[in-house]
Order: structure tokens, then C-alpha cells, then sequence
């Protein structure tokens, strides 16, 4: 996140929730913007295919399509400069490109974009007024918006927004992508990422990679590495030998499961470092048994920067380990010693390497965390990045971003667009809250969410057993009939190793950046059975 | 600032005070039950009466300000007849079993009767409290024979939640916390954050994955952070015999600075995965398709080993790491060092994006 | 023999309710032009100084109620409280119903005053009647443009006798539940809508055309110096005439209930009289000779509340009658505080268990104090009224009480 969380419910006087089931996935951040919105007076709107619990109390409701996001956003910057609601001074002193932006954009008109996004022109004018208007203005995103063949684009275009009508650098403004696991942020930050080391350092840079291997001892390569998703494809072609994964479950959360299991019986040796035995688990060759958030010290670090403190307080079970032991055991087997007291001596090392952590300590954050940029001792922490439009980078980059359709579009066969996401009551894999007694008592299964006109003519009524299919696989789950979902969009969760929604989804439509597969957009059919 | 007189001392409060934060400015206790100071004021347990000299009518301190020049008594006979009696009366709807109440040890109500010794309630007239105890929800109980109807539950399902399940309904005496059809809250908008559970002063909201677990003065209470979305709350792990029993909400700004105790259903009834018997316990060694358990040492040797040979045959650029979003920045710090510096390669990456 | 005064009644009977012509014949809407001739501050200043006091119960000196309302608030509300849910009590209703021109004529009087633009009558659930008749009225005020830019709304109250307390009126009227709120913020300052909001009974607004007209130092000599003007009182029970009278408040109440009342009916003996209300305590013959004014009534541990003068012959029997009224508070308990809504349940079944002969000292004794406390403890008047006829019946009727335990 650019600002911070309290923002969202003390400064912001507007809201532009899009892609996020805030209320569902981050419901305390949820709870904020519901107290902004209907307590303290600030204007919201949501964008999204699913007309979720904000969408219910907005301003503006746009059900827009399942990957129509460029398009609904050209169309609102559209609307803002062809209205003259555009911050110009601001274009003019913080940023560059917006000329080549504003070409491209003219032709996106509101009734351009009606049919591409399913969204009425008029309510797109809306949306972009109230954006513009309102004073300090914020822009809330999830995976809504990444998961798909254009994430990196859609990404840029809510940016441009922003840029387009200067909201950004002041609290209750910024672009504030809401991180789905609890230390996403932490784990890019440490450089767990194939192109960069500890605060977004390059690989590919000289003067880095010596500054770490001088502080390593070691050389190190300089080219990147690959993401996930490569991973996976090269390891279907038998490029890959060997994969060692901590506490990932790709076998649930990746795409197109079936062709996961195959790149990883390709694997001549997979180490699996869980706390159970997962799915991944169960196609490793040695599983070795970690400590969980309870029984380990350390950081973390939330979706609005601030590095927060982890406290052991019970033992880990059997002989479990904890992670970074276990790491460091195998390393000193291998020949290259790596030996620490404790987490606190590890996040020493890493001040000396980050520059954006170097401030922070665990002295400093035992009351309350810290949020980086952080550089010395001595400094507050940053609430709130690009202070009065001064970008890190000098001039705030417009990027002009054409809408592309999504991969897989609806056909005759697939006639539907099946849309992934998660549910209050479960996290990410299921791993953890399918094995909370409570969460798993109250939502034990999968449903099947079809808008009533889409089921009628299906002849699918509430709680019928219905198939669902892609080409990639087929499953079986109860009907929900509901009207939160537009029609011709069908959504389930992917928490249940049941019903492994990601044997529905497909990797073949990458992002070319993020290299984020299509989630949240499949070409689907759905039967009664 | 205003100057008062508080049992014969003079205090001094900035404007705007009221006469209760006077007195917690002045170190002077004052016994309250529906006061919560992150919540909008009620004013009507009236367990926190004053007396104010000149005036006829007791001051509820939460909600009287303070004036310059009055002179308060906090524990006046008068005042400590009506606290009595004020207790007195919601003991006569109280169905007290404090040996098996989950509350027991940190509850309001006991601990004023305590102090107040009031042992037996004048008021035992008429028919006593019984409302069934029957809510489905796997995630609290809902008694009502102990709630002392300090609407704390409603105001934080209002005005922390912004959900608004239950309200008060019916009036007087039958006055009670219902949903809106005096429903199960499955049945409600409910979403089961339990703040309603946070505020409750009494036993009558308290969590079912910790009954019987653990009674509050037996656990130690460790702060971290949530382990499932990003937000990155602030929670409590209460601990007994190395063992999480529960989970409890840091209610201050320092302590708790994302959200100051809030939590969601995950954070707060989700944590026993951790107690979960499916655990992994020793390290799996998979031969002939088959898992047996193995040493550590054996693991490890044998996870070096076929690493260093697969490095040697095939190349570092062969080999790629996993780390993850759940682990800690020490444990991805590590995890990256051990795939760049041990391993050789980049190909380390997370599943951030999915 | 003391003379009825007509302030309030000045016209009943004198002309038509329904015309709007009548009454500005009689005079009417010519207080308001003078207060409109005044500056606001002016006008606070001289109902100060008439020191007309409230006539809704508590007797706040209405010119200082409206000079606590901010003067340079944007939007501030006039509303009256028409909601006379207490028992015996139906003297705004007869106000209205004979004169309702006077009553619009007083709000706009206050509007002008507080500087406000809207008012409200909040009236009484089971008057749908008066609720047309005051309609037709505004219509008429309306098409005469006598309000000028001021503009009165009906709203119908829910039937709550606790909506009656102001605070609870505007949660009323805001649609919330009927509770009363906490104090401070004092309406005058944040009412409805969080907007400033003078809240005066009927009573006290139909006074206010004469006092502008006719000047403060008038009023001020009429009856009592304490409480001056009159009072329109409402007499029940068991007195040969049931009427209702509006006389200075200097009358006792002997004469309203022998000059008056006619004296008891069918030459029975005077046993008791409530005054004031449900909630009024009981007063014996050896106080008769007391003033109606509220200080005189307060001096006796009675109040003159809504001046409804509930008459007791000496057959009625005390216990019962102080059982009904604990049920009364029962029932009508909003359950907000704490006190009020276990305490009026608890007064209700000790009561209960007196009057069916099973109860003892002590169960007397542990109704005495609970009583004295809700009194001091409770969160608004309700609570605090409540246990009055309990406390003033065993002060007065003991021997009442007392021959109830004898049965055990
Ligand atoms: C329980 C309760 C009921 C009340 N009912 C009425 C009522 O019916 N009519 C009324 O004018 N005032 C009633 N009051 C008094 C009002 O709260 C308020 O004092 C009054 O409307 C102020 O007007 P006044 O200053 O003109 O008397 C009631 C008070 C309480 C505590
Ligand atoms: S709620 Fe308190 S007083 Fe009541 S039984 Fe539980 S511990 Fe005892
Ligand atoms: S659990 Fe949360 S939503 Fe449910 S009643 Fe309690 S506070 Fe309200
Ligand atoms: S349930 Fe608890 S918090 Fe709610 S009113 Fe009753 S005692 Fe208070
Ligand atoms: S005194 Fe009675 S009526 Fe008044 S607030 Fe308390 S419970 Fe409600
Ligand atoms: S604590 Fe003050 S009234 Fe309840």
C-alpha cells in the first residue's frame, strides 16, 4: 500500500474498491471502510463482477466484467479529462507521459466501454466524478485486479488513475493493493522474488550483487531467476531437477492443477518444509516438519509496510522445526555454514543489507511495528509514500495501456465466466482454517455461485448438485443461487482439496510481467446433475 | 482545565473531561460496566454513580462532565448503598455458576460483587431469568441469563464491526440482545468477528473453541501477529501448559496500532490448526513410493546430498526454491540466501501472486 | 372563592377551532407580529423575564431553555411535545382541541426566537383526530401566510409513555428506537438531528401570544412569583365534577378540588389525592391546604408534573392502587438503565406480593430502599418518578401497608 490503513477510515473521503472482497478477505480492513462510509460520510465505489458486501452500501456499483478492468478504467479517466476534472498542476509537476495516455484514452468513451465492461455509461460517468471530486480519494485493489493476463496492466491503469487526478501523497489518498497473505509483503521485501534481493534490490545490478557477495562470502549469479509459473513449465519439459518449497502448497493454488502434478512427478527430488502434510506434500520425496506462527519469533510484515513482531509462545509439536533452522541445517550440509542464535540475529544482518529496514529493530517494534521506509534509528517510519507527489523514481510515469481481452473468453461450448476467489471463513489453500475446528464446522464445502436468471435456464435450483467445467477438468459442488453475481459469471472458492478450483484455471495466460496466471477469468460450463 | 474536588482532593482535568476520566486521571477507581471507552457512551448501567454535592440526583461519571468547582464523592454511603443495590438487581437476573463459567476470574460482575459484597441479591422476586441457550453457531455461545444488558455487544457490532446483527429488543425487563427475528445469528448478517465476545464484561458471550480449555488466570497471554491476511492484526495467544487454549484481543493503540483488538473470524476461532493432531512431527523419507518417518539427521543428510549432486550433474539454474508468504521476513531473509548464495541460482519466488 | 383565570383557554368555546378567521379576530398572531417586531435576543430576554416555566413537568424556565440554543446555528428545530401519555392527564389535547391557532402561534414565536425554520408536534398516538384537526390548522396558517417562512410538521407519536421524555420524543421523531438519550448534550444544543432544539410542552407555547402581547411584568403578577400564570388542571377520580379548569396558580388544592371538583362524590370522605400524574406522589388531607405551584408541591415531596388531579375517596384502597401504577411502570420501563428497568420489575412483584397479603417487614424495608435508589439513580425521569406513589404511600397510608402483613 502506498498509505496506511487507518487512512481508509479516518482521511479518505472517497473510496474506489476494485477486484477486493475487502469485507470477505481483509475484514478488518473491511470494517474501516464501512465505518468511513457509513459513519464518517466517505463516498464509495465498487467495481467487481460480484456485488459483494461494500458493493451493497456504494455509491456506484460497477459489475463489471470478469477482465474488463483496463477498459472500465480508460474509461473513467475518459470521462475525467474530457470533463476538465483532471489535477493538471499536478500532471505538470510530478509526472511525464500523459499526453501519449490521453491520446489512447479519447476513444474509450463511456459508451465505448458499456459493452466491453457491462457497465452502463452513465454510471461510469458517475464513478469518475465522485473519483475526482471528492477531495482525498483512494484506490483499494486485491487480487481482483492482478490475477489475470493483464494484472501488470490493469495495476498501471488504476495508477494512471490516481496520477490523472493528483491522489497521491497525501493521507487518504495512494493506490493501496491489499496483500492476501499475511506476509506477502515481508516475503518481497526479503527478496523472495527471482530478479531481486532484500528491498527490491536488482540482481541484475552490479554494485548489489557485490554488496552481497561480500556480505555472503559467496559469487552469486546475476542473471534472473524464474518465477513460479516457469518453474512449473520447465519442469514439464524436464528442465528442472530439483524444487524445495517452504510451506507452499502449488498443488492447491496453482493453476490447472493436473499439469502441476505432472511438472512435479517430473522433479527428480522435491523437499516439501510444512507444518502439514499437503497436498505438495504427498508428491515430495523427503517432508520435513516446521514450526507455525505460534511457535517461532520473528517479523512480519502487513500490506501497509509495517514490520510487525511474531512471538513464540508455545512449542512446536514433535520434532518439529522451525524454518529457518531447518534451512540453515541443510546449507552447513552442503558445505556453506549458516548459523544464528535466534531470529533477532537474522534480522540484524538483514538491516545491514536493506536499506529501506535498516531503521528498524526489534527493540523499536516491540510496541506497535514500524513502517518502512525506515533508514535510520531515528526515523518515524512512512505512513504514507510519494509525499506531496515526489515519486521515488523522479517523475510518476503515465503508462497508455490499450484494453486487451482476456485469454479464454466465453464460447459455445464454455459458455460461462468462472471467476475464482476466497471466502470469510477460509485462507488460501485451506491448509490452516480447513483444520480450525469452528471455520471447517461452519463452512465445510465449496458452493457454486449462479445468478438466478443464468440457473433458471439451466434448470438449477439452490443447493442442487451441479458439475462445473473447463478444459482443463471438472468438478462437482452445490448450487448457490444468488443474485451478488452478475449473470454469465459463475465463482467458487479454492480452499477445498475436495473441489480444487484451480483444476478449473488455466496457466496458459500468463501476464508478461507478473507472469500472474488468469485466475479470475475461465471459459466455463456448468450442468445439473 | 478544569478544577474539581474529588473525595476532599482537588484534581485538575483538561475541558471536555468527564467526571470518570477525572478520577482516572486522579488514580481514583470507579467501578463501571457499560462503559468502554472505545465505544459510543451509554450512560445506563449507572454502576458508576457520583454523588455531587448540591445535586439531588446521582451523576453517572462515564457520561457527566466535569465542571469547575463541584465536589464529588466516588464512594459516598449513598453511593455505595446504590451500587449494591444496582448490583443486587442484575444478580436477581443472573444465573450464576461461576465454577463452570468461562469467565470466571475475569468477570465484571463477579468482581464488583466481590468488592461490593453483595452475596445474595434483596431482589430475588418473581420469576428468575430463563432464556434457552441454543445460538448453532460453532463459533460462541450465547447465554443470556448472564447478560447484565450492557449493550457493549451491540455497540461494537455497530460501531466496530459496522454490522449491526443484534440490537435490543422488547422492552423493561424482557429487554434482550436479538437479532433482528430473535433468530440464530447464522441466520443474521452476522459474520462471526466475535468484537461482541471482546466487549462482553460477563459470561454470556464466550468462545466454544476454547471452553474448558483454559480459565483466564491460568494462561499467559503472548502478543503477535495474525497468521492469515495481509492486514496483519495484532492478536493475543493465551497459553496454558505450552498449549494455545485461545485467543484474546490487545485493546490498545501501541499494542495492537492496526487494529486495536478488532479481529476477524479467522483471527479470532480459527487458531486451532495449531493443536490440530495432523501436525507433522518428524521428518518423512519417501521410499518406494511409500513415506516413513526418519531422523533428522537422516533427513537432512539426505536433503544435502542430493541437492550438492544434482547441483554438480545439472547445473544450479536446475534447481529452484519455493519460499513462502506465511513464513517470517527472517525465514524468507533465509530462504533466498540459501537458494542465491548455497544453491547458486535465482530461482527463488513465492506464490505472491496467486 | 377563587376565580378560574384564562390564559391558555382564553378562547374555548369563544370561537371555531376549524376557522382560522375566528381566531385571528379574537386577536391571534398578534403576539407573534410584535415578537417579530423584536430582535431575538429581546424576545429571549422578556420570556426570561415573565419567568414562565415549563408546564410539561419540570418546570425549566422557558426563556433560559431557549437562550442555550446557539443563536448562529444553521438549522435549529422547534418541536412540541403533544405526547401526554400519562394516565388521567388530557388537558393538551383540550388546549389543542379549542384553540389550535394558539398553539402554532406560540411555536412561531419560539421560531423566531431561536432563530428556526421547521417545527415539529409530536402528538399523541391515540389523538389521530387531533392530528387532523392540527393539519387542517397548519393548512389554514399556511394559506394565510401568518407563520411567514416558518413551517410546522405532525408527527405521530408511538405510543411509549417514555416518548414523552424529550430526549426520547426526538429519537422518536429521528425513528430510532424510543430511548431516552444522555444528558449533556441538552437539546438546546444538539436535539434532532444532532441540530439545536427547543423542546416546550403545549402548554407552555399556547402561553407565550399573551405574554408577548400583554408584556412579562403581566405575567409575572398573575399567581404564584415562584411559578406565575396558570395552570390548566384535569380532575378525576372520585370528585363531583370531573373538569378541567385553569386557574392561578395560587390556588390550593382544597379549592381546585372543593371549589372546583364540587367536593367528593356522593358525600363520601376524602381518602387521597395524586396529583401530577401516574407518577405524582400521594398527598393526604392534612396537605390539602397546599398551593398547586410547582415549588409548594415539591415542598410537600408531591409535584404538579402535568396538573392532572387524581381524586381518592375513602373506600378506594391504597395498596392496590400503588400496585396497578408499579405495573404501569413495569410496562412501561424503555429498559435502557439499569434501575429503572430491574428495579420497576422487582417494585412490581414486591408490590404484588404486599397486595396479595404474603409479604413481610423486610420485604418492605427491601422495597423502600430500592426505591430511594432508583430515585437518585436512575437515567431519566421515568425511573426517577417511578417509585414517588410507592415512597409517598408508605410515608402517608402506612397503617395501609401494614394491615396487608397482618393477613400473613
Ligand atoms: C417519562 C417522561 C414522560 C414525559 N412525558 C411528557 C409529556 O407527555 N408531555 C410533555 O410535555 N412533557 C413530558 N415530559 C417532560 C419532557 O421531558 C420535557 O421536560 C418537556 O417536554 C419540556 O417542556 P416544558 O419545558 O415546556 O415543560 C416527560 C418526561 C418524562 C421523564
Ligand atoms: S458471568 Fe461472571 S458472575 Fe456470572 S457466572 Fe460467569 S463468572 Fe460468574
Ligand atoms: S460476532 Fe461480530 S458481527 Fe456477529 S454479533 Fe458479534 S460483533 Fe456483530
Ligand atoms: S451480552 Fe454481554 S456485552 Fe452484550 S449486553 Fe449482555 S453483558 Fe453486555
Ligand atoms: S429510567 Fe427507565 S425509562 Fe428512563 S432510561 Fe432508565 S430504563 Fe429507560
Ligand atoms: S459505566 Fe457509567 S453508566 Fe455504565
Amino acid at each position: 500500500m502506498t498509505n496506511s490503513i487507518g487512512e481508509l477510515e479516518k482521511d479518505a473521503n472517497c473510496i474506489f474498491v476494485i477486484g477486493s472482497n475487502t469485507t470477505e478477505n481483509h475484514p478488518v480492513i473491511g470494517m474501516k471502510i464501512k465505518k468511513n462510509v457509513l459513519q464518517n460520510g466517505a463516498r464509495l465505489i465498487v467495481a467487481d463482477p460480484r456485488r459483494t458486501d461494500l458493493a451493497k452500501i456504494a455509491d456506484v456499483y460497477l459489475p463489471h466484467l470478469p477482465g474488463s478492468d483496463v477498459a472500465l478504467v480508460n474509461g473513467m479517466m475518459n470521462v475525467i479529462i474530457s470533463e476538465g476534472l483532471a489535477d493538471l498542476d499536478f500532471i505538470a509537476q510530478h509526472t511525464e507521459g500523459f499526453e501519449e495516455m490521453a491520446a489512447l484514452v479519447a476513444k474509450y468513451t463511456p459508451e465505448f466501454v458499456a459493452p466491453i465492461t457491462g457497465v452502463p455509461a452513465e454510471d461510469i460517468r458517475k464513478a469518475a466524478r465522485l473519483y475526482a471530486e471528492s477531495g482525498n480519494s483512494a484506490i483499494c485493489y486485491a487480487m481482483g485486479l492482478t490475477q489475470h493476463r493483464t494484472g501488470t496492466d490493469n495495476v498501471k491503469s488504476v495508477c494512471n488513475l490516481a496520477m490523472l487526478t493528483g491522489n497521491i501523497g497525501r493521507p487518504g489518498t495512494g493506490v493501496d493493493p491489499l496483500r492476501g497473505q499475511n506476509n506477502v509483503q515481508g516475503a518481497c521485501d526479503m527478496g523472495g522474488l527471482p530478479n531481486v534481493f532484500t528491498a527490491y534490490q536488482a540482481v541484475t545490478n552490479d554494485a548489489t550483487q557485490e554488496k552481497f557477495e561480500q556480505a555472503w562470502g559467496v559469487s552469486l549469479p546475476s542473471q534472473n531467476g524464474l518465477v513460479l509459473t516457469e518453474v512449473i513449465n520447465k519442469a514439464h519439459h524436464g528442465d528442472i531437477k530439483a524444487l524445495y518449497v517452504v510451506g507452499e502448497n502449488p498443488m492447491m493454488s496453482d493453476p490447472d492443477l493436473v499439469h502441476v502434478e505432472d511438472a512435479l512427478e517430473k522433479i527428480d527430488f522435491v523437499v516439501v518444509q510444512d507444518i502439514f502434510f499437503t497436498e505438495t506434500a504427498k508428491c515430495a520425496d523427503v517432508v520435513l516438519p516446521s514450526a507455525c506462527f505460534a511457535e517461532k519469533d520473528g517479523t512480519f510484515s502487513n500490506t501497509e509496510r509495517r514490520v510487525q513482531r511474531v512471538r513464540k509462545a508455545v512449542s512446536a509439536p514433535g520434532e518439529a522445526r522451525v524454518d529457518w533452522e531447518i534451512l540453515c541445517e541443510v546449507a552447513t550440509r552442503m558445505g556453506y555454514p549458516m548459523n544464528y542464535d535466534n531470529s533477532e540475529q537474522i534480522f540484524e544482518e538483514i538491516r545491514t543489507l536493506t536499506p529501506s529496514y535498516a531503521g528498524i529493530s526489534y527493540q523499536r517494534i516491540e510496541n506497535g511495528g514500524l513502517q518502512w521506509p525506515c533508514a535510520t534509528e531515528e526515523h518515524p517510519g512512512t505512513p504514507y509514500l510519494h509525499k506531496d507527489g515526489n515519486f521515488s523514481r523522479g517523475l510518476g510515469a503515465f503508462t497508455a495501456i490499450d484494453y486487451i481481452a482476456p485469454g479464454e473468453l466465453p464460447d459455445e461450448n464454455y459458455p460461462l465466466r468462472l471467476t475464482t476467489g476466497r471466502s470469510l471463513f477460509h485462507y488460501h489453500t485451506g491448509t490452516m482454517t480447513r483444520r480450525a475446528s469452528a471455520l471447517n464446522e461452519h463452512v465445510p464445502t465449496a458452493e457454486l455461485e449462479v445468478n438466478p436468471e443464468q440457473a433458471n435456464a439451466l434448470g438449477i435450483a439452490n443447493d442442487d448438485m451441479v458439475s462445473v467445467s473447463t478444459r482443463r477438468g471438472r468438478l462437482e459442488m452445490k448450487a448457490k443461487v444468488t443474485d451478488t453475481i452478475a449473470p454469465g459469471v459463475i465463482f467458487t472458492t479454492f480452499h477445498f482439496t475436495e473441489t480444487p478450483a484451480n483444476l478449473l484455471t488455466s496457466s496458459e495466460f500468463l501476464d508478461p510481467t507478473a507472469k500472474i496466471p488468469e485466475y479470475k477469468v475461465s471459459a466455463a460450463i456448468v450442468e445439473k446433475i | 482545565m478544569i478544577t474539581l474536588t474529588i473525595n476532599g482532593k482537588e484534581v485538575q482535568t483538561p475541558k471536555g473531561s468527564t467526571i470518570l476520566e477525572a478520577c482516572q486521571q486522579a488514580g481514583i477507581p470507579i467501578p463501571t460496566l457499560c462503559y468502554d471507552p472505545d465505544l459510543r457512551l451509554a450512560g445506563s448501567c449507572r454502576m458508576c454513580l457520583v454523588e455531587i454535592k448540591g445535586r439531588p440526583l446521582y451523576a453517572a461519571s462515564c457520561v457527566a462532565p466535569a465542571e469547575n468547582g463541584i465536589v464529588v464523592e466516588t464512594e459516598s454511603p449513598g453511593i455505595v448503598a446504590a451500587r449494591k443495590v444496582i448490583l443486587e438487581l442484575l444478580s436477581a437476573r443472573h444465573n450464576f455458576n461461576c465454577q463452570v463459567c468461562e469467565k470466571n476470574g475475569n468477570c465484571k460482575l463477579q468482581d464488583y460483587c466481590y468488592q461490593y459484597g453483595v452475596k445474595e441479591s434483596r431482589f430475588n422476586y418473581g420469576e428468575p431469568t430463563n432464556y434457552p441457550i441454543n445460538d448453532p453457531n460453532p463459533f460462541f455461545e450465547r447465554d443470556y441469563n448472564k447478560c447484565i444488558m450492557c449493550t457493549r455487544c451491540v455497540r461494537a457490532c455497530e460501531d466496530i464491526s459496522i454490522v449491526r446483527a443484534i440490537s435490543v429488543e422488547n422492552r423493561g425487563h424482557h429487554a434482550k440482545i436479538s437479532t433482528a427475528f430473535d433468530g440464530n445469528l447464522t441466520d443474521s448478517p452476522c459474520v462471526f468477528c466475535g468484537q461482541c465476545v471482546m466487549v462482553c464484561p460477563t459470561g454470556a458471550l464466550t468462545s466454544k473453541v476454547s471452553a474448558g480449555l483454559g480459565r483466564s488466570y491460568e494462561v499467559d497471554k503472548v502478543l503477535t501477529t495474525c497468521s492469515y491476511c495481509g492486514t496483519g492484526c495484532t492478536l493475543e495467544l493465551n497459553v496454558k501448559d505450552d498449549r494455545v487454549v485461545g485467543v484474546t484481543s490487545n485493546r490498545t493503540d501501541t499494542g495492537s496500532p492496526v487494529n486495536k483488538g478488532a479481529l476477524c473470524v479467522k483471527g479470532r476461532f480459527g487458531w486451532d490448526f495449531i493443536n490440530s493432531p495432523e501436525r507433522l512431527t518428524t521428518p518423512l523419507i519417501k521410499e518406494n513410493g511409500e513415506f516413513r518417518k526418519a531422523s533428522w539427521d537422516e533427513a537432512l543428510d539426505l536433503v544435502a546430498k542430493r541437492l550438492g549432486e544434482i547441483k554438480t550433474e545439472f547445473g544450479a539454474d536446475s534447481m529452484a526454491v519455493f519460499t513462502s508468504a506465511r513464513v517470517t521476513n527472517e525465514e524468507n531473509y533465509i530462504a533466498q540466501k540459501f537458494t542465491r548464495a548455497v544453491l547458486g541460482t535465482n530461482n527463488v519466488d513465492h506464490c505472491a501472486r496467486l | 372563592m377563587i376565580e378560574e383565570k384564562r390564559i391558555v383557554l382564553r378562547n374555548a368555546d369563544l370561537i371555531d377551532p376549524e376557522k382560522i378567521e375566528d381566531y385571528l379576530l379574537a386577536g391571534g398572531y398578534q403576539g407573534l407580529e410584535k415578537a417579530r417586531s423584536m430582535s431575538s435576543p429581546d424576545l429571549i430576554a422578556e420570556i426570561k423575564k415573565s419567568n414562565l416555566r415549563g408546564r410539561g413537568g419540570a418546570a425549566f424556565n422557558c426563556g433560559l431553555k431557549w437562550s442555550f440554543a446557539p443563536a448562529d446555528a444553521p438549522v435549529s428545530y422547534v418541536v412540541c411535545n403533544f405526547d401526554e401519555g400519562e394516565p388521567g392527564t388530557y388537558k393538551d389535547r383540550i388546549i389543542v382541541q379549542k384553540d389550535p391557532q394558539s398553539l402554532l402561534e406560540g411555536m412561531a414565536i419560539c421560531g423566531h426566537a431561536v432563530n428556526s425554520k421547521q417545527g415539529y408536534i409530536y402528538c399523541r398516538g391515540e389523538y389521530p383526530y387531533v392530528v387532523d384537526l392540527l393539519n387542517r390548522a397548519i393548512d389554514q396558517a399556511r394559506g394565510k401566510g401568518v407563520l411567514g417562512d416558518f413551517d410546522i410538521e405532525v408527527r405521530m407519536g408511538g405510543g411509549a409513555y417514555v416518548c414523552g421524555e424529550e430526549t426520547a420524543l426526538i429519537e422518536s421523531i429521528e425513528g430510532h428506537r424510543g430511548e431516552p438519550r444522555i444528558k449533556p448534550p441538552f437539546p438546546g444544543v444538539a436535539g434532532l438531528w444532532a441540530q439545536p432544539t427547543v423542546v416546550n410542552n403545549v402548554e407552555t407555547f399556547t402561553n407565550l401570544p399573551s405574554i408577548v402581547l400583554n408584556g412579562a411584568e403581566w405575567f409575572a403578577a398573575i399567581g404564584a412569583p415562584n411559578y406565575p400564570g396558570t395552570k390548566v388542571l384535569t380532575l378525576t377520580g372520585d370528585v363531583t365534577n370531573r373538569v378541567s379548569i385553569e386557574v392561578p396558580t395560587t390556588a390550593t388544592l382544597r379549592e381546585v378540588i372543593y371549589d372546583f371538583g364540587g367536593g367528593i362524590k356522593e358525600g363520601k370522605k376524602f381518602k387521597a389525592v395524586q396529583v401530577g400524574g401516574t407518577s405524582g406522589g400521594f398527598i393526604p388531607e392534612s396537605l390539602l391546604d397546599t398551593p398547586i405551584d410547582f415549588d409548594s408541591m415539591r415542598g410537600i415531596g408531591a409535584t404538579l408534573g402535568t396538573g392532572a388531579v387524581f381524586v381518592m375517596d375513602e373506600t378506594r384502597d391504597i395498596v392496590d392502587i400503588t400496585t396497578r401504577i408499579a405495573k404501569f411502570f413495569e410496562h412501561e420501563s424503555c429498559g435502557k438503565c439499569n434501575p429503572c428497568r430491574e428495579g420497576t420489575f422487582r417494585a412490581y412483584e414486591i408490590m404484588k406480593k404486599i397486595n396479595q397479603g404474603q409479604a413481610s417487614v423486610q420485604d418492605i424495608e427491601n422495597l423502600t430502599i430500592l426505591s430511594q435508589v432508583m430515585e437518585k439513580a436512575c437515567l431519566c425521569g421515568l425511573g426517577q418518578a417511578a417509585p414517588s406513589p410507592i415512597l409517598t404511600t408508605l410515608k402517608h397510608f402506612y397503617p395501609e401497608y401494614q394491615a396487608r402483613l397482618q393477613l400473613n
